[in-house]
């Protein structure tokens, strides 16, 4: 039987060879949860299993803090207390305050192919990115994950964006998974898993690969999946862990939803507010005067993402009527950042560099717009209040756009800069 | 069972910062307190108007975004009787179910808010006793709605001590 990558990790997972559309039982390789959806996650497991409940496998069960970093109020310090004992009462890994982002932490140290992958986050979907199945799932399901280290799942169907042509400059993999948004729609993978494909996201290094996943979910998608590839082993191996394990990948004349994108030609995109499928090419928003510029988040936060906004922020200042903050996704972007100059050329630019974080991403803890206010980000969502007033305005864009628009002071296309 | 209450109509694509805006995650420990603000970034003066026992009715993909299950846990803590939308995003879906949310797909187009709405889970259907309409409900698949008849995940799961598939 011919069948997806997306198959062949569920059938691996559930231990009988399955198709899309069965419901399965399948066992979890790692479970992720972080200071947000931890709580409940805990109650839900200590409900199921009692006050002196252990989890399934310390082993596979990984949390780290990273949407109010440092703790933001007397009440997100309580609730890193509260959980930094729960992760000492079960001797499970917890990188506390001090990693960055969760996801980031998930793929610099634990995701290999293959693996089935939960996180108590709806972005979680971004560790497909190195060909392992991960979704993002509700506190509840975790509670259950926590308990017994398996769940419950309907194997999704697979759509492949086949993407193929030449990226112009300063067109990235933000603005594929932009342009895929906004042709498919903020549901147009709902229950499917999103596998990018095509001569295109081939020659894709790790970082835009990730970022693509990441969004996944903007279109409703379970996972977002690149078969694993050179460039898979090569990272793995730049992360000090070689993987040498089994491969697995789609076979041949499996059966997928096809939806074909040639970028040749295409310009930088912007989502628009407040909908992230809102999508237009940068000529259509060139202009708009800006407030707050972001670049960092799980979507574009990495090295790479901030290799690109130096070099063209390198010599040049913040506009006046524009703050921009900076924050690397890891403490490993962030060192490297740093040994390599980069943050450097962010703070003579006038930029606030935050130590690893969710920052204004999560519109609950610091870096907030204000009532009429508008952001440029490099995040992945731009609902109404997301960071912030919900009488702000936020437009989400690659780091090269945000970079360019902090130094000019509206959304400033930056190929036609220098 | 049967429920009744008035409906409030939402468009398509309602999400989970419109549902519980991240500006109020400070009182996540707190989930009356988060309640009080539910569908407030939609319609600011959604919970004036609201009684509880009133239901929720939207177009297509209602809860995209988030994982976050104080999104649908808010709507039943506010006393939320039931969503019914044209369809739902994936994770908000289910964690409306394991916090025991009835969460029903059908055709919303004929209802309008204020209707007076009789719900019938068993039955799979919704009347609208306003205009005399009967819609359809879509099945719930059956492991979720196994799990909605214990009133969510945990109190399946401590009864019947795991799920089977």
């Amino acid at each position: 039987m011919a069948q997806t990558l997306v198959e062949k990790i569920f059938s691996k997972a559930s231990g009988k060879e399955v198709k899309a559309g069965e419901f399965v039982m399948a066992n979890i390789d790692l479970a992720m949860i972080h200071d947000i959806t931890a709580p409940l996650a805990i109650k839900a497991f200590r409900e199921i299993l009692g006050s002196d409940a252990k989890v399934w496998d310390k082993s596979k069960v990984i949390m780290a803090f990273d949407h109010q970093v440092p703790a933001d109020s007397v009440h997100a310090a309580e609730n890193h207390k509260m959980l930094r004992k729960f992760a000492e009462e079960q001797g499970i890994l917890n990188y506390d305050v001090k990693g960055g982002i969760a996801h980031q932490i998930m793929v610099e140290n634990h995701v290999e192919p293959g693996m089935l992958i939960v996180g108590a986050d709806s972005h979680t979907c971004m560790y497909g990115a190195l060909g392992a199945f991960a979704t993002g799932i509700g506190s509840t399901d975790m509670g259950f994950v926590l308990a017994m280290g398996k769940l419950w799942f309907k194997v999704p169907e697979s759509i492949r964006f086949n993407v193929h042509g030449k990226l112009e400059k300063h067109v990235y993999g933000k603005d594929i998974v932009l342009k895929l948004i906004g042709m498919v729609g903020a549901d147009g993978a709902n229950y499917k898993a999103c596998i990018y494909s095509g001569e295109v996201v081939e020659k894709l290094g790790m970082s835009d690969r990730l970022t693509m996943c990441n969004m996944a979910i903007e279109m409703g998608g379970k996972a977002g999946i690149v078969e694993p590839d050179k460039t898979t082993l090569e990272y793995l191996k730049a992360m000090g862990r070689p993987y040498e394990g089994e491969l697995l990948k789609s076979d041949e004349d499996a059966e997928f939803q096809e939806v074909e994108l040639d970028v040749t030609g295409m310009e930088p995109q912007v989502a628009a507010p407040h909908r992230v499928d809102n999508v237009v090419g940068i000529s259509e928003v060139e202009g708009t005067r800006v407030d707050q510029v972001f670049i960092g988040s799980c979507t574009n936060g990495r090295y790479e993402d901030l290799k690109i906004a130096a070099e063209i922020l390198k010599g040049e200042k913040v506009a006046s009527n524009v703050r921009l903050i900076v924050i690397p996704a890891s403490h490993r972007e962030y060192r490297r950042a740093l040994k390599e100059g980069l943050i450097e050329i962010f703070v003579d630019a006038g930029a606030l560099v935050e130590a690893p974080c969710c920052g204004p991403c999560m519109g609950g803890s610091f870096g907030l717009i204000a009532s009429g206010e508008v952001s440029v980000s490099t995040s992945n969502r731009n609902f109404i209040g997301r960071q912030g007033s919900p009488e702000g305005k936020i437009y989400l864009v690659n780091p090269a756009v945000a970079a360019a628009t902090a130094i000019y002071g509206e959304i400033t296309d930056p190929r036609k800069i220098k | 069972m049967k429920m009744v209450g008035r409906a409030w109509k939402f468009g398509d694509d309602i999400s989970t910062d419109h549902i519980t805006p991240g500006r109020y995650y400070h009182l996540r420990s707190n989930m009356p307190e988060l309640a009080k603000h539910v569908m407030e970034d939609a319609d600011p003066d959604f919970m004036k108007k609201f009684r509880p026992g009133d239901f929720i009715v939207a177009g297509k993909n209602f809860g995209m975004g988030s994982s976050r299950e104080h999104a649908p846990l808010a709507l039943k803590i506010a006393g939320v009787s039931a969503v019914i939308a044209k369809s739902f995003a994936r994770i908000f879906y289910r964690n409306a179910i394991n916090v025991g949310l009835p969460v029903l797909i059908a055709d919303t187009d004929s209802i309008d808010s204020g209707d007076e709405l009789e719900v019938d889970l068993g039955k799979g259907l919704v009347v609208n006793r306003t205009k005399g309409i009967e819609i359809r409900v879509k099945p719930i698949p059956e492991v979720m709605l196994k799990i909605l008849h214990e009133g969510g995940l945990v109190s399946y799961v401590k009864k019947h001590g795991d799920i089977k598939i």
